[in-house]
């Protein structure tokens, strides 16, 4: 249908789009490769030349390093985990007829749009705070001794925040698609004499697979990122305890100041969140109808 | 699936539901009342409710420690800015996609996402340099562009999803009918295509004011927006819970009021049409 013409001017209007982005991946990621073999510490400028794979040596050997790799898996599947699971529970929750059903979606919803340092300001300190906050009070209440989350519990806290953050998205997301369900299908099943577990398992579940995968991969996209929440609540520690594989290559650039290290540890941070994102890609990309 | 239940079932349902809203609600309500709590109050045990003496004085406070107002209009210029400038960029990209799909069209679109999962940690050092080769450190124009950058990829999804549903018919039938490219633009696309742009600018402007990386690490003063300004209230002004309630509710009142606006449009547009 379409003519030569208007083949070439679909081209010309999406040709800044594609060469914005294009310049936004290469630029940044060629600079960081050729810093990543570079010496240079942002301390001393004149010390610099070709190092080799001396800053990768570096960045794997820190001590950090698997740590920081496998704090990063446990965040973003605990998260995915919490969001996902909580999210269908509070979808069907709210799709059941109740009263006030448009102030309950909006004060569920609410949290998604709170900047990330905010939320994570309130819970450290509010919330968190083992001599004042709300759960050392909750837990003097019932005669427990009020616990330290952010220095016994790093990672859990962080995961707790996050959690708490994208719960909303991924509950809204369950409920729209949930709504869509028909309901004869539900009321056959019904009347055929399904139990309310068998109904949830064989025909919301599989209604709901798609919203879950879209869920599933954009929260990855927003969660390999995290990196205010851990910044304003624990500075990745104590130790390395809540240092995710972002927060590492921040603080060997902007705490040790050694921008190739960073540069290396960035290399690496692209080329596992690239092996993450061809596996969604895969198992996702069916879903989005391109 | 609006069922018939009994009336007790109703009950229960909103006495559970209500519940879990409250609980998800509870922070930021807690952090509005303790905004209006004298210091003392504030770190009460046990804690205080509602029964104290009200006051805006942490509100004075905040304002006079730092101007609101400064990082208020950083902030409102950056998103109003990056989400026109995208859409200025991802108008004509979505709308070639939607209309002249080629064999490549899909493998682009999944492209363009994929960009949105290089973690930007990994790429701060070479983008601060050049930054601060340009001077573009801590000024508004480079934090626009920054986040025009990296939300380009959802506004093209989003629009494309939205373009696609516009029946090309209707072009058809315009051109028949002997409407001029003009007309055609202007009187049939136009009307068509702006809910959909609509909610991808509302759902942008939420993204880009919250948006924490690159704003606080690109930013000093001139530029900075109202996330710098809240994380600039991390320590030790954290342990004045009072005052940093205030703050909170400043940085986070006016997007939480818009986002309760728009939040039937947010779904579609935030799962790039996957789920309607």
């Amino acid at each position: 249908m379409s003519t030569q013409a208007s083949r070439s001017a679909a081209r010309l209007m999406l040709s800044p789009a594609v060469g914005l982005l294009l310049i936004w991946m290469i630029v940044p990621l060629v600079l960081t490769l050729w810093f990543s073999f570079q010496r240079y510490n942002l301390l001393y400028p004149d010390r610099s030349g070709f190092i080799g794979l001396a800053n990768y040596v570096n960045f794997v050997g820190t001590s950090g390093f698997l740590d920081a790799i496998l704090n990063t898996l446990i965040l973003v599947v605990g998260v995915l985990a919490i969001t996902v699971v909580g999210g269908i529970l509070i979808a069907l929750l709210i799709d059941q007829p109740l009263w006030g059903q448009g102030i309950v979606r909006i004060l569920v919803i609410s949290p998604f749009f709170i900047m990330p340092p905010v939320a994570a300001l309130i819970w450290k300190n509010m919330f968190f705070n083992p001599t004042n906050g709300l759960f050392a009070e909750l837990f003097k209440f019932i005669g427990l001794r009020p616990f330290d989350f952010l220095g016994q519990a790093p990672l859990g806290s962080i995961i707790l925040i996050v959690s708490w953050e994208w719960l909303p998205f991924a509950t809204l997301i369950l409920l729209t698609a949930l709504q869509s369900l028909s309901s004869e299908q539900l009321e056959a099943a019904e009347m055929d004499g399904a139990p309310p577990v068998k109904r949830f398992w064989f025909i919301m579940l599989p209604h709901l697979a798609r919203a879950i995968t879209v869920v599933i991969l954009i929260e990855t996209i927003f969660l390999l990122g995290i990196f205010g929440e851990i910044l304003v609540t624990t500075n990745g520690g104590p130790g390395n305890a809540s240092t995710t594989l972002t927060y590492l290559v921040y603080k060997e650039a902007l705490l040790d100041f050694d921008a190739g290290t960073a540069a290396a540890g960035g290399v690496v941070a692209v080329i596992l969140a690239n092996i993450v994102a061809m596996f969604l890609m895969r198992a996702v990309g069916r879903n989005l109808d391109a | 699936m609006a069922r018939a239940v009994t009336p007790q079932r109703k009950l229960l349902n909103t006495v559970l539901a209500w519940a879990v809203a409250l609980l998800l609600f509870f922070p930021i309500l807690w952090t509005f009342l303790t905004s209006f709590k004298p210091e003392p109050i504030a770190v009460a045990s046990p804690p205080q409710f509602l029964f104290f003496d009200w006051t805006v004085k942490n509100y004075v406070d905040v304002q006079n420690q730092r101007n609101y107002f400064d990082y208020f209009w950083n902030s409102v210029i950056i998103s109003l800015g990056s989400t026109i400038l995208g859409l200025a960029v991802a108008v004509p990209a979505a709308w070639s996609m939607a209309f002249v799909p080629g064999s490549k069209t899909r493998d682009l679109l999944m492209w363009m996402l994929s960009t949105k999962m290089m973690p930007a940690v990994g790429v701060l050092v070479p983008i601060y340099l050049i930054f601060k080769t340009l001077g573009l450190l801590d000024s508004r124009i480079g934090l626009t562009l920054i986040l025009t950058l990296i939300n380009l990829p959802i506004i093209v999804w989003m629009l494309y999803t939205y373009f696609k549903e516009i029946p090309g018919e209707i072009l058809e039938a315009a051109r028949m009918d002997g409407a001029s490219l003009m007309s055609e633009i202007l009187y049939v696309l136009t009307p068509m295509a702006v809910p959909g742009i609509a909610s991808t600018f509302l759902l942008n402007v939420i993204m880009a004011w919250n948006e924490a990386f690159w704003t606080i690490n690109l930013t000093v003063t001139d530029a900075a927006p109202l996330t710098k300004f809240i994380s600039g209230f991390s320590s030790p002004q954290g342990l004045f819970y009072a005052k940093l309630s205030a703050a909170s509710t400043m940085a986070i009142a006016p997007i939480l009021i818009m986002g309760w606006f728009s939040q039937r449009q947010l779904v579609r547009g935030l799962t790039f049409g996957a789920v309607k």
